[in-house]
């Protein structure tokens, strides 16, 4: 890893620099000392988006937690009191609950900016799996924050999420029992729910660090995929990338800053403002927008496979759809990183990111939903029918008959028939789109992905970054 | 005397002093794993916790076909006062290929085949089903309905149709009178 050293004139700033040669670091990671690919776009801004989003929560964070009282007699109380009586209180709450969505906004986008490029592929395996890292620590922070306000969506958002581990064989019940510190989700759980995530922002900020350093070691990637050849094929990061990273930060407050004062409460779930009751389930648990996929995930799998019963298969799915991820490096075959030379895996790219909504959808809603109703379910019907048949003519209605002739046999009356055809249809329902939209997501990872790697025929790279960015200047026409 | 022995000692001495390492390595390590109980082990249930683990409820007030819902251990317990067709339904059902088999008899205590006493919690992921309010729908078999993911309990509490895969938990509990029925 080569730093550019950097050599203060003031006298006392070189006294400490030799010391701790902290403005060198500064410098060789976001200074006018860090080659930059000249190429990169702005898909390239989330990364220090999602820094500043960080700082933001923990700076949010920390002003909540001198305000708020984490005991579940006072804990409901004291956020609506931040929101009505502390000077700027509303500000700061609706800043942290919509910053965390901006968080997930920015991640998901450098997520995804990531597959689409091949920001996994070697030499960036380890900056990738630290990544992933970091995202299952802002998912498990993002939970238990939601937790704090104990409200119902809190208290029962909690009750769904821990019960998961009830499903783990054996010691399931012991886990559960350990994370509640009780019998149920209680004054135990909320003390340490908030220990927690006051904690995990700095284990976060600590991998963050790690992040940052695995990237200095194998240098940006770049929208072309190919490798910095020479220095005609760099940039310093400052000023040049601080000020694009600056730009898109403006364009990205006004979007944060629309939700913020005009929409606070839109990503939210109104039940979280009705203080939390243990007796009372509401009529649906949904959990906030960004774990949406992964719930829709959980949900679809209400089949058995061999000796593991649907809750922990689901449960397992909902683990794997994110693990699967510190895989990719080795699961994606191909030499060709960047998503725009390579033809076929552009279009499985853009149906993963579609199954993707159509997960956070399905997540969204009652799995029972029908979505498509297919007519009546004839083969229920005439079920029906022969069970309210008489016994004497029973064996004269086969499964093949029309349904009015059946009727007619065992004297179903027409009304009778309607109810019949009422109750009993074929449909589409949520659940069956989740199933799809879940295989496709595994699919995509462990079939499509290997496959593609030998098949694709992809396009020739360019010869260096510098060859492909700048244009030969050409004369102007006389 | 030992002089020999010592000498032997000390020229291969990697016996001795590899000993002392791994003897005092693993000692250090078990040392350090019996330190990390306590910060395990606190977060289970506290004392106090585990003190209000019990209580009383006086069930004269329950008239037949009611139920009431009281608070146990943080969680919903529901007390059903049965009536005798809805005994009835339960115990035809016994032997019917329920999904979690149980017989009716099992969940209650003979004699007072009436009371059924059951955790309010649903077996698939925590809600607390329908049916102890009167006018809550109490699911196809007239038990209990859980609203979240669609799970149907008949009148002993077993689950019937959903996505639940137990029956509803029955508490410990004795009757201590007639009247007065102690939890946990």
């Amino acid at each position: 890893m080569a730093l550019s050293p950097v050599t203060p004139n003031n006298k006392a700033l070189a006294w400490l620099e030799e010391r701790l040669p902290i403005l060198t670091v500064a410098n060789s990671v976001m200074g006018p000392g860090t080659p930059t690919p000249r190429n990169l776009n702005y898909m390239w801004n989330f990364g220090s988006l999602a820094g500043i989003m960080l700082v933001l929560q923990i700076i949010t964070g920390i002003v909540l937690a001198m305000h708020y009282t984490a005991s579940t007699m006072f804990a409901f109380d004291s956020v609506e009191r931040i929101m009505r009586d502390v000077n700027y209180g509303w500000l700061i709450r609706y800043m942290h609950a919509n910053g965390a969505s901006m968080f997930f906004i920015v991640v998901y986008t450098h997520i995804f900016r990531g597959l689409y490029f091949g920001s996994y592929k070697a030499p960036r395996e380890v900056l990738w799996m630290l990544g992933v890292v970091i995202f299952l620590l802002m998912m498990a922070t993002a939970f238990m924050g939601y937790v704090l306000p104990w409200g119902q969506m809190s208290f029962w958002g909690a009750t769904v999420i821990t019960n998961l581990f009830s499903a783990i064989p054996v010691v399931g019940e012991s886990i559960v029992t350990l994370l509640w510190g009780g019998f149920s989700v209680d004054n135990p759980t909320l003390n340490r729910f908030f220990s927690l995530h006051y904690l995990l922002p700095f284990v976060i900020a600590g991998v963050v660090i790690l992040h940052l350093w695995a990237k200095k070691i194998s240098d940006s990637g770049n929208p072309l995929g190919i490798e910095v050849k020479s220095t005609a094929d760099q940039i310093p990061f400052h000023p040049f990338y601080t000020v694009k990273d600056a730009f898109g930060l403006g364009v990205f407050l006004i979007f944060f800053a629309y939700f913020l004062f005009f929409a606070p409460n839109a990503l939210g779930h109104p039940d979280n403002y009705i203080p939390a009751d243990p007796l009372v389930t509401p009529a649906s648990i949904v959990p906030e927008w960004y774990f949406l996929p992964f719930y829709a995930i959980l949900r679809s799998i209400t089949f058995d496979l061999g000796p593991i019963d649907a809750k922990l298969l689901g449960v397992i799915a909902m683990f794997a759809s994110i693990l699967v991820w510190f895989f990719l490096p080795w699961l994606d075959g191909s030499k060709v990183r960047s998503g725009n030379f390579r033809p076929m895996f552009k279009i499985f790219f853009t149906i993963l990111v579609v199954d993707m909504f159509v997960l956070m959808y399905v997540g969204g809603i009652s799995p029972d939903l029908v979505l498509v109703d297919l007519g009546p379910n004839t083969a229920a019907i005439l079920e029906q029918i022969i069970k309210a048949a008489p016994e004497a003519v029973k064996a004269s209605i086969d499964s093949g008959m029309d349904i009015n002739q059946a009727a007619r046999i065992a004297g179903v009356n027409d009304a009778e028939l309607a109810k019949m055809l009422e109750t009993y249809r074929s449909s589409i329902q949520a659940i069956h789109l989740g199933m799809l939209a879940t295989a496709y997501y595994f699919a995509h990872f462990l079939i499509i992905l290997p496959v593609l790697g030998r098949v694709e025929k992809t396009l020739p790279l360019p010869e260096s970054i510098a060859a492909a960015v700048i244009k030969p200047k050409t004369m102007p026409a006389e | 005397m030992s002089t020999i022995e010592d000498t032997k000692n000390h020229e291969d001495d990697a016996t001795r002093r590899d000993f002392l390492h791994i003897a005092a390595t693993g000692m250090g390590a078990v040392g350090a794993a019996v330190a990390v109980w306590p910060f395990i082990d606190q977060m289970n249930p506290a004392a106090d916790t585990l003190a209000l683990a019990s209580v009383e409820v006086d069930i004269s007030a329950v008239e037949e076909g009611e139920s009431i819902l009281v608070k146990w251990r943080g969680k919903p317990v529901f007390i059903r006062h049965r009536t005798p067709t809805e005994i009835e339904e339960a115990r035809l059902a016994d032997d019917i290929g329920l999904p979690d088999v149980q017989f009716d008899e099992e969940r209650v205590t003979a004699g007072k085949e009436q009371w059924l006493i059951l955790v309010g919690v649903c077996t698939h992921l925590g809600c607390v089903p329908l049916g102890t309010k009167s006018g809550d729908d109490k699911g196809e078999f007239g038990g209990w309905f859980c609203p979240c993911h669609g799970s149907h309990y008949d009148t002993s509490g077993r689950i019937r149709k959903g996505p639940a895969p137990k029956n509803l938990s029955v508490p410990e509990y004795a009757f201590l009178s007639d009247t007065v029925l102690k939890i946990g």
